[in-house]
């Protein structure tokens, strides 16, 4: 009698590594996304084994985002690359106002990374889609040689269906608007920065990395036609964010320092790093730009939300048509909020 | 981080303006230099200026060890690392900054010369000994503030008698870059005292700024970064010019003492000594203003082992960092500012190194040009 088993043993999860095999689309290829990915992801979608998925499409306005992850380190206190794939994939539809129905994921693998590290990543993938409802139904594998990546690279799309009706847009925001903020800035990118290697410190701080859809669901229940536009402020942080959308509708803003949340661990490690919180990636945040009429229903919603419950009134829109974004600091004084000019370093002195 | 919150309490601040408006004579005005560029970046980013008295104008100094080096010096920093032997290792406030003919650290990277950016003059190290077939040069700059580290990483260097190790040497010298001020002959700005900065104090404490007052009659406060520091250093300053005092006083007594940091002063002294002159972008040649590293320690020093040449390279004519850097303009006053130049097309070292007066500028205060009080009146 000879079985299956007897041809093809287990993959070696404990002390194996990835080689060029793993992505040359033979027996080795199948087995590792039999044992790891689809173990990990399962869903009536991946069993059936095919190159695409066939899925119903709900009537309506479809929402689709693509986006590519390649962070370093690859764990992090609070998440790892896996579960932010899937956030932030969900999270680029959500601020559409469409609920997130499926989504698909890539990667790219470097030759010699640890089965291990590549299971608990696809774990915490799994994990994350499943706590989500947001099933990942197809995917793709590449495995590279050594040196042309940096362990694993992530690419995960997302389609959704926006509700009839809603229009939320960059372009949307009007003088006299008020500017919401779910929650607490820069506790990503400081959650990142305490693990990179020769910046190592000391800090308690977990990423934010969270799906927003059902944040925003309840924010469009309390007063959809109120909302102008929403966005979660990533890479660039809160500034980058008020920037864009700033350039998008031709208006200003005025913030007030003194109303925008930061942890004073995160003010603590930005201070020590030279870095101003509202430039610190978050991944688990959002802004909306909306009327003013319906500002403080919209915000008691968010509060009520497990996601939402440090949420404030950070500031107004207003009519500029330099498009600078202002804030009023703690001292009373102005001062432009700008992009990051380059990239985010730590100052020598 | 209680200990931050402390010194930003917007209420306190509020009070010490108050203050300020009441002991300020209407009748003059008070121009006061804030010497180094962390002082310059508080000030705009808290927009301290909005809390001032119309008639007490801050003036930015040349403190910010990036916009005071001169190009020629980047430019022979690129030359070493085009070198395949070498791997150039430097703090990331370099990379950007202009180097001759549109060239730069980042770009030399990005063109294939081996440029490691590091947060310590210890990572250099390390990499020294993990990469022995190499040559590591580290590239090092700044004011007294940073000098204790690269005198430790010399000193470890011998000790574990690494030969492929060496210090491109940029320090600078704080009291130096005063009086080359006080004595400029091209555009002397009229000043009132200046706000001298507190790291630098905690290395060399608050004597060298003697002449200051003494030779010059400038009162000077040794001050700290926050901008409730800096709000006092100005509060005292005032109260020093209406009583015609000229004294140098310490604001920052809860690090800075008299004499500063004796060990730091005996280490500097062992490994560097004076060079006779070194030329300031903006203030030309000061005699006695920057170090070297000592005969004993001359296989550590990177000029001597590269023979490293500083050519001679002009700045773009159209720049005013010079002028900006001596405090006799500001970034407005510079044509190019936020048209040509900006931190994305930086075409002055003023514009991206992250304590440039035009970078704080265009930052934190790219308004339009309005008048202080219509910004109040807002
Ligand atoms: S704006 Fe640019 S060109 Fe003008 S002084 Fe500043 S750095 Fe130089």
């Amino acid at each position: 009698m000879t079985s299956v088993k007897a041809y093809r043993r287990k993959l070696d999860l404990k002390s194996g590594r990835v080689d060029l095999s793993h992505g040359a689309g033979g027996r080795a290829m199948s087995q590792l996304i039999a044992e790891i990915f689809h173990a990990a992801l399962d869903n009536e979608w991946l069993r059936q084994g095919n190159d695409q998925s066939i899925f119903d499409a709900p009537k309506g306005r479809m929402a689709m985002t693509t986006d590519a992850f390649v962070v370093s380190p690859l764990f992090f206190p609070g998440g790892d690359i896996g579960s932010l794939a899937v956030h932030g994939a969900i999270n680029d539809v959500a601020m559409s106002g469409a609920r997130p129905l499926y989504l698909s994921a890539s990667f790219i693998i470097e030759e010699g990374f640890a089965l291990a590290d590549l299971a608990r990543i696809a774990e915490s993938m799994g994990a994350a889609s499943r706590a989500a409802g947001v099933p990942v139904i197809t995917g793709d594998t590449k495995v590279v040689e050594r040196g042309k990546a940096d362990g694993v690279f992530i690419s995960t799309a997302a389609v959704g269906v926006a509700p009839e009706g809603l229009e939320l847009s960059g372009d949307r925001a009007r003088p006299g608007d008020l500017v919401l903020l779910s929650g607490s800035i820069g506790d990503h990118g400081v959650a990142i920065m305490s693990k990179r290697e020769n910046l190592e410190f000391e800090c308690e701080i977990l990423s934010d990395s969270a799906p927003l859809h059902g944040l925003v669901a309840e924010m469009v229940a309390a007063a959809a036609s109120s909302l102008r536009l929403m966005r979660d402020p990533t890479r660039g942080g809160l500034a980058a964010t008020l920037n864009e959308i700033a350039q998008q509708s031709g208006v200003g803003f005025r913030i007030d320092e003194t109303a925008i949340p930061v942890k004073p661990e995160v003010a603590a490690a930005c201070e020590l790093l030279g870095l101003d919180p509202l430039n610190v990636a978050n991944e688990g945040k959002l802004v909306a730009v909306v009327a003013p009429e319906a500002a403080q229903a919209l915000l008691d919603a968010m509060r009520a939300h497990p996601l939402g419950r440090d949420a404030a009134i950070i500031g107004a829109t207003v009519a500029d048509d330099r498009r600078f974004v202002q804030m009023r600091s703690s001292f009373g004084g102005s001062r432009i909020v700008d992009w990051l000019a380059g990239e985010q370093l730590p100052r020598i002195c | 981080m209680k200990y931050v919150d402390e010194f930003r309490d917007g209420e306190l601040a509020r009070g010490m303006a108050r203050r300020l408006a009441k002991i300020v004579r209407p009748d003059r005005d008070y121009r006061f230099m804030e010497f180094c560029g962390g002082h310059t970046h508080a000030i705009s980013r808290y927009g301290l200026e909005d809390l001032l008295p119309t008639n007490v104008r801050m003036i930015h100094g040349p403190g910010c060890p990036v916009c005071v080096l001169p190009i020629g010096r980047i430019d022979a920093a690129i030359e070493l690392a085009r070198k395949p032997e070498i791997i150039l290792c430097t703090y990331a406030d370099l990379m950007r900054v202009p180097a001759s003919g549109g060239d730069s650290l980042l770009k030399a990277k990005a063109a294939g010369a081996d440029i490691r950016m590091v947060y310590s003059t210890l990572d250099a190290l390390r990499i020294a000994e993990t990469e022995p077939q190499r040559q590591v040069v580290f590239f090092a700059i700044g004011f007294e503030t940073t000098t204790p580290p690269t005198a430790l990483a010399i000193r470890l260097a011998a000790r574990k008698q690494l030969s492929n190790f060496s210090v491109f040497c940029n320090h600078v010298l704080t009291p130096a870059a005063m009086r080359a001020i006080l004595t400029s002959k091209d555009d002397r700005v009229e000043l009132d005292g200046f706000v001298g900065p507190s790291h630098v104090s905690a290395v060399i404490g608050v004597t060298p700024y003697r002449f200051v007052a003494t030779e010059f009659e400038k009162p000077l406060v040794v001050t700290g970064f926050e901008p409730l520091d800096v709000m006092q250093a100005i509060v005292m300053l005032t109260t020093q010019v209406n009583e015609g005092r000229c004294e140098i006083e310490n604001q920052y007594g809860r690090a800075v003492s008299p004499q500063g940091n004796l060990k730091a002063q005996a280490e500097i002294a062992d490994i560097f000594d004076l060079r006779e002159s070194f030329e300031w972008r903006g203030l030309g040649e000061v005699p006695a203003s920057a170090l070297r590293l000592r005969e004993t320690y001359a296989q550590f020093d990177a000029e001597r082992r590269f023979a490293v040449e500083t050519p001679v390279a002009r700045d773009n004519p159209a720049c005013e960092c010079g002028a900006i850097l001596r405090g006799a303009k500001r970034p407005h006053d510079c044509k190019l500012f936020g048209t040509v130049c900006t931190p994305e097309t930086p075409i002055g070292s003023c514009m991206v190194s992250s304590e440039g007066a035009c970078a704080a500028q265009w930052t934190y205060r790219r308004f339009d040009e309005p008048t202080r009080e219509e910004r109040m009146a807002s």
